[in-house]
C-alpha cells in the first residue's frame, strides 16, 4: 500500500469510527484499504428482531452492510471523499446464530466518476455459510481537501 | 327490550387493537433500540422514528445513517404484515389480545430480501413511514414502504421487500 492509500485508509478509519449509528451498534472496523472493508458487530439483546430465537434483526444487518459498503467506497484508490448510499439490496440467506458476532466484507468492484458499485457478504462464526448478501450503488462525492486533512 | 347483541363499546375495541399492537412492538427489542413508535388509526399504521443523535451516519452534514433508515423501513414493513396477520384473529376473538405475550404471539414474518432506495438525505429530525402490502399469499408477501419527514409528498426513502410468512394452523 503506497503512502496515499495508507492515508486514505487512515482517514476512512477515523471517519467510520466516528459514525454515531455505527458506534451505537458497537461496530468494529477490522480491515480497510484498496476498495475493500471488513467490519464486525457483536450480538446483543438490544438488536434482536426475533425474540423466540434471539436472532439479530435484519435492519441491524442492513446497517452493518451499509456502513461496510460506504467504507469500501471511501477506501477505493480512485474515490475522493465522502459517499452516500443510492440504493442497497440485501438478501437474507439464513438467520444469524444467537450470541454470535456478525462480520461483513464489502468490495467496491467498479467506480465511475459519479457512482461506486459495491457487493458485500456477511456471516456469523460459521464463515462457510453466509447469513446475508448485498449489492448497492453509492455516490462518489468530490470534495477538495481542506487544510485540516493535510496533517 | 334489549337486543341480543349490543354493539361493543368503542373503548373496548380500541383497547383490544392497541393491546395487540403493543404486544407486537414490545416483543422486538430492536424497535425499542431504534426508538420507533406506531400511530394507529383503525388498521392503518404510521411508524414514527423519533430523532436521536445516535441515528446519525454522517456527522459533518449531518444526516441520518442509511442503516438506520433501512432498519426503520424494515421494521415498518414487518409490523404492517404482523398486525394485518393478527387482525382477524383478534377481532373475531380467536386470540385474546389482553394475554398476548412472548409465548402466545405467533411467529413473525421473515425477510427474504429488502431493497432500499435513498431518495434524499435524512434530516436530523423525526421521520415517518407507512407500509402497503402489495401481495399477500399463504407463504410469501411483497411489501412497499414509503418514508418522509416534513412533507408527506416528498419521500426521503422507499423500499420494497419480500417476506416469508410463518406457517399458520388450518
Amino acid at each position: 500500500m503506497d503512502q496515499s492509500s495508507a492515508d486514505k485508509a487512515r482517514i476512512a478509519r477515523q471517519f467510520i469510527e466516528a459514525i454515531p449509528f455505527s458506534r451505537a451498534l458497537q461496530m468494529h472496523l477490522e480491515e480497510i484499504g484498496e476498495g475493500v472493508a471488513v467490519i464486525s458487530m457483536p450480538w446483543s439483546e438490544m438488536i434482536v428482531g426475533d425474540p423466540t430465537l434471539g436472532v439479530v434483526h435484519g435492519g441491524a444487518v442492513s446497517a452493518l452492510m451499509d456502513t461496510c459498503g460506504g467504507a469500501a467506497v471511501m477506501s477505493h484508490p480512485q474515490a475522493l471523499a465522502g459517499t452516500a448510499t443510492i440504493d442497497l439490496r440485501i438478501d437474507y440467506m439464513r438467520a444469524a446464530t444467537s450470541g454470535q458476532r456478525i462480520t461483513a466484507r464489502a468490495e467496491c468492484y467498479h467506480l465511475t466518476r459519479s457512482v461506486a458499485f459495491v457487493r458485500a457478504e456477511a456471516w456469523d462464526e460459521d464463515r462457510t455459510r453466509p447469513v446475508a448478501a448485498a449489492t448497492g450503488a453509492f455516490t462518489v462525492e468530490r470534495i477538495t481537501l481542506r487544510d485540516g486533512d493535510k496533517s | 327490550m334489549r337486543s341480543p347483541r349490543p354493539p361493543e363499546p368503542v373503548a373496548l375495541i380500541k383497547q383490544r387493537r392497541d393491546s395487540t399492537l403493543a404486544a407486537l412492538v414490545g416483543a422486538v427489542p430492536y424497535i425499542g433500540f431504534l426508538g420507533v413508535k406506531f400511530d394507529r388509526r383503525g388498521d392503518e399504521l404510521t411508524a414514527v422514528l423519533g430523532y436521536d443523535d445516535k441515528l446519525i451516519g454522517n456527522p459533518l452534514v449531518p444526516a441520518l445513517h442509511g442503516g438506520a433508515i433501512a432498519s426503520f423501513l424494515e421494521v415498518t414493513a414487518i409490523m404492517e404484515l404482523s398486525f394485518n396477520m393478527l387482525w382477524d384473529d383478534v377481532e373475531q376473538g380467536r386470540i385474546d389480545a389482553e394475554n398476548l405475550g412472548p409465548s402466545t404471539l405467533p411467529r413473525l414474518p421473515k425477510t427474504i430480501d429488502f431493497t432500499v432506495d435513498y431518495l434524499r438525505s435524512g434530516l436530523p429530525r423525526d421521520a415517518y413511514a407507512r407500509a402497503r402490502v402489495n401481495r399477500q399469499g399463504r407463504r410469501y408477501a411483497s411489501v412497499h414502504v414509503e418514508a418522509w419527514q416534513d412533507h408527506r409528498q416528498k419521500l426521503f426513502a422507499q423500499a420494497t421487500g419480500h417476506f416469508l410468512m410463518p406457517p399458520r394452523d388450518g
